[in-house]
């Protein structure tokens, strides 16, 4: 008999640039070792997620991270007391500092969460990520953090143009010229704030590999991907799982020096003369993780499990060529439903 | 020369490149030629069975296959010996 779990989840943003959080539910759902409750996390009434009742159970409306970690404890808190849950899933950059500070606090409530350490976080941060890459011997594309748009017009001592502008948590544009640059700071700092990152454009062809860490170095998870089809937004609609050990061995360099916890995400950038360089280290599961339980490594499963405490022996193989295919579903909600979340952050 | 061990062929022309990730599509000859460089069979042989197999002659062949060679090698799906 399967042990049963309850296991809140964020992320139930099934948009255009979606959150990870409807994957991930898949993956559990799948879990060959458990069965499980899925308490669905949102911010917003309207994540698609919320209406998806054969994928969440139940969800519960959380406060943003601005609200600070005290309130999303007692919101927490009070979920708990109704669901009881064993394992929380944050699936956003942008939530994952507050959860951090709270582990130990929600381990007393008995929630269990498989979480990078605060160093983790922020060393592997896309403003630290040249320091990141001189530590650890990676080959990262020359940036710097910028405060002010003003800064802009110095840039042509260090970089040429296109160069790309990026947010701190999210966005990124690629900038041909002083004016267009100033005009995607303004944009991506109006939404997530500074610094902006200004990185050197690398041309080539973007490569993505999903991964998990015990904590311990060791890589338990990975699976390389090639986007095949992508949004105007640079999200993958459509990929691949490849047969690439280089990109598995950075993985393992990555996890085992690192000793990294908890999903992870690599965004790497192959240049035209065949050498990787390493974009983006995201801190948490990508929302193309389900393609990983579709190549036989179920990395949202491991997650909860390593979670729990529990010991997992690393996956040693993958289907090669295996490919998702996103898709945009109109579903039909009865407006009470919305009203319900709307009103009493409950559905 | 010989096609890299990350290519897949299917009967279909469907090229598969499982270390890239990347795809094509070839025409029956192509898929052909593709199945004898798996083989490691040396220009002389390849050109030996096509021009059995169909009327071409060595000049035609030879042309085409440099063609042929020329893309596999941009597309990195040969291998140089």
């Amino acid at each position: 008999m399967k042990k049963q779990l309850v296991i809140g989840v964020t992320g139930l943003n099934a948009i255009d640039s979606p959150g990870p959080g409807i994957a991930v539910i898949r993956g559990l759902r799948d879990s060959q070792a458990f069965d499980c409750r899925i308490i669905g996390l949102s911010y917003e009434s309207l994540e698609p997620g919320i209406y998806m009742h054969d994928i969440v159970d139940k969800t519960y409306q959380i406060p943003y991270p601005s609200a600070g970690a005290r309130v999303l404890y007692e919101r927490i808190k009070y979920i708990n007391d109704i669901e009881h849950m064993d394992v929380i899933i944050p699936n956003f950059d942008a939530e994952l500092y507050s959860f951090m500070r709270l582990e130990q606090e929600l381990e007393g409530l008995g929630i269990k969460m498989l979480l990078p350490t605060a160093e983790q976080f922020e060393e592997r941060h896309k403003y630290n990520l040249p320091e990141f890459g001189t530590k650890y011997g990676i080959d990262v594309p020359y940036s710097k953090s910028i405060f002010s748009s003003a800064e802009i017009y110095g840039l042509h001592h260090e970089f040429s143009y296109p160069l790309v502008v990026k947010g701190k948590y999210y966005d990124a544009s690629i900038a041909t010229n002083a004016d267009q640059a100033i005009n995607y700071f303004n944009k991506i700092s109006s939404k997530w704030g500074l610094p902006i990152i200004i990185q050197e454009h690398i041309s080539g062809t973007e490569y993505n590999l999903a991964g998990l860490g015990d904590g311990k170095g060791n890589l338990i998870a990975a699976i390389p991907m090639r986007k095949q089809y992508i949004t105007d937004k640079g999200k993958a609609w459509g990929g691949i799982s490849i047969d690439d050990q280089e990109m598995i061995e950075m993985a393992q360099n990555f996890v085992k020096k690192t000793k990294w916890k908890g999903g992870f995400e690599l965004e790497l950038m192959k240049s035209n003369d065949g050498k990787y360089y390493l974009l983006e280290i995201n801190p948490r599961m990508p929302a193309w993780i389900y393609l990983s339980v579709g190549c036989g490594q179920n990395i949202p499963e491991g997650v909860a499990l390593l979670a729990l405490g529990e010991k997992m022996e690393p996956y040693t193989d993958y289907k090669v060529g295996k490919m998702f295919v996103r898709y945009a579903w109109d579903m039909i909600v009865d407006v009470e439903e919305y009203q319900k979340i709307a009103t009493f952050g409950e559905l | 020369m010989k096609t890299g061990k990350n290519v897949a062929i299917s009967e279909s022309g469907f090229v598969l490149n499982t270390a890239s990730g990347e795809s094509f599509s070839t025409n029956p000859i192509g898929v052909e030629i593709l199945n004898l460089l798996k083989e490691d069979l040396s220009v002389e042989d390849i050109a030996k069975t096509i021009m059995e197999k169909y009327e071409v002659d060595f000049n035609t062949f030879e042309k085409d296959f440099s063609d042929f060679q020329n893309l596999l090698n941009y597309y990195h799906l040969i291998e140089a010996e």
